[in-house]
């Protein structure tokens, strides 16, 4: 009786590492998009000055992001030539735009934001574009790539730094960041602190994202592949149940995430520009 | 239970290699490539033009909303105007009808004050004449008295003249006279 408990367990076990190769192919980067049952395309593999530069699936989808944004804003602001109080879903996007704007980037940063506008607007449409497009059957999701949401941090943190020392310049920047009245001995503790908490927050944006990411494809896969795992067609019903209900929630985190990675750029960018304490 | 964490534990472990945190240059570089382009690109077909347009928009409203209120100010202070014009000319309107009132007592008390004057001189005028008349009458009355006293003296001295018959005579004389 035991052993028979402990070879279900074993196999279950074995079922469930099936199991997380199935999602792993699904949530990792590779060298091939699988369009099953039509067929796997397979990237081709580029290698420059001893780099591997090789396309990879979530490079593909971060370029379809860059397809679909691309025209669909440019249509937006052609609805503009016609009227200047566009209709339908030049209005939605409208309504996005404004947010990001008045929003985010007035309300976080101040006077001066609009040079920031741009960025934050490119961002914000192009991690929610990327998330949304992990939600589509043969989707994937760029923003679960590591890769991909550190390099946004990137830039956000050298537009944050930037913004900092602009308005203080170079040396100003790093002794405005430190507090006024702190004994001398405490200065190149406080520094260092300091300098440290540049890094985090961009370092923080990179892996909350990510992790967003990936954690909802996870549970979506993992819901869908008890039904596997138990042979059971009577799982089914409630795996699916639950497997729309996290899909529908990720919708809700797509923009979520899109609006927590925008807004912190601009609280830091405004952060940086104001650093009186 | 178990189930759930060899799920979690060989999810991350990556069953064909290869885990969620593994560092990829070319995903790096693409992706830097890739976003500095779409933000160029954005930044000149999109952004621009339609926080322009928004720009333009939020400027249009604010001004039709300025226009707005400078028309209601000045409709207001039309009205005002109006208004004070018309207490003026109402003013005006009462002080034409008590000067013209004024005017026409006036001229009403000189036309009588001038008809009684007239109506007076007449009288005085009249007065005059009567009396004119009546002197003239009188003296008229008076000479032919005389004259009747000259014929009458005649008369008795023509009829030879005893006292009685004189004082006869001159009693007829009288007599006739008083009869005429």
């Amino acid at each position: 009786m035991v052993a028979d408990t402990a070879k279900v367990v074993v196999d279950s076990v074995k079922e469930a590492s099936n199991g997380a190769g199935w999602i792993m192919h699904h949530i990792l980067d590779s060298h091939e998009v699988s369009l099953e049952p039509f067929g796997v395309i397979h990237l081709p593999q580029i290698h420059l000055f001893g780099i591997d530069i090789s396309i990879t699936k979530h490079i593909v989808f971060a370029w379809i992001a860059f397809v679909v944004l691309v025209p669909i804003l440019i249509y937006v602001a052609k609805a503009y030539k016609k009227s200047l109080v566009p209709k339908g879903f030049a209005n939605f996007v409208e309504v996005l735009i404004v947010f990001v704007r008045d929003d985010i980037a007035k309300q976080a940063i101040g006077e001066n934001y609009r040079k920031y506008v741009p960025y934050l607007l490119t961002v914000f449409f192009f991690i929610l574009t990327c998330n949304l497009l992990g939600l589509v059957p043969y989707g994937n999701t760029a923003t679960s790539n590591i890769n991909i949401t550190a390099t946004l941090a990137t830039f956000s943190f050298i537009i944050i730094q930037a913004g900092g020392m602009k308005k203080y310049g170079i040396f100003g920047y790093f002794k405005a960041m430190l507090p006024h009245g702190i004994p001398s001995v405490l200065l190149p503790v406080l520094f260092i602190v300091e300098f440290l908490g540049l890094f985090t927050k961009p370092f923080a944006l990179a892996v909350r994202l990510f992790a967003n990411m990936i954690a909802g494809h996870t549970v979506i896969f993992s819901l869908i592949g008890l039904i596997f795992i138990f042979h059971s067609y009577f799982i089914a019903p409630v795996s699916v149940g639950f497997a729309l209900f996290i899909e529908l929630l990720e919708i809700l985190v797509a923009f979520i995430q899109a609006y927590i990675f925008t807004v912190l750029t601009a609280l830091f960018i405004g952060m940086a520009m104001h650093l009186e304490h | 239970m178990l189930l759930l964490n060899n799920l979690a534990i060989l999810a991350f472990s990556g069953a064909e290699g290869g885990s969620p945190l593994e560092i990829n240059p070319g995903v790096i570089i693409w992706t830097t490539v890739t976003f500095l382009i779409l933000l160029w690109v954005l930044k000149k077909t999109a952004w621009k033009p339609i926080v322009d347009a928004l720009d333009q928009r939020e400027e249009s409203i604010k001004n039709s909303l300025e226009q707005a209120e400078i028309a209601r100010q000045e409709a207001e202070k039309l009205i005002a105007e109006n208004q004070a014009n018309l207490a003026k000319a109402e003013a005006e309107a009462q002080q034409i009808i008590a000067q013209s009132r004024e005017y026409a007592e006036n001229l009403k008390n000189q036309i009588i004050q001038e008809s009684k004057e007239e109506a007076r001189k007449m009288i005085d005028d009249a007065e005059a004449e009567i009396q004119r008349r009546q002197k003239e009458a009188f003296a008229k009355l008076k000479s032919e008295v005389a004259d009747i006293a000259v014929e009458a003296a005649e008369k008795i001295i023509k009829a030879n003249l005893d006292k009685e018959k004189q004082i006869e005579l001159v009693n007829k004389h009288i007599d006739e006279i008083s009869k005429n």
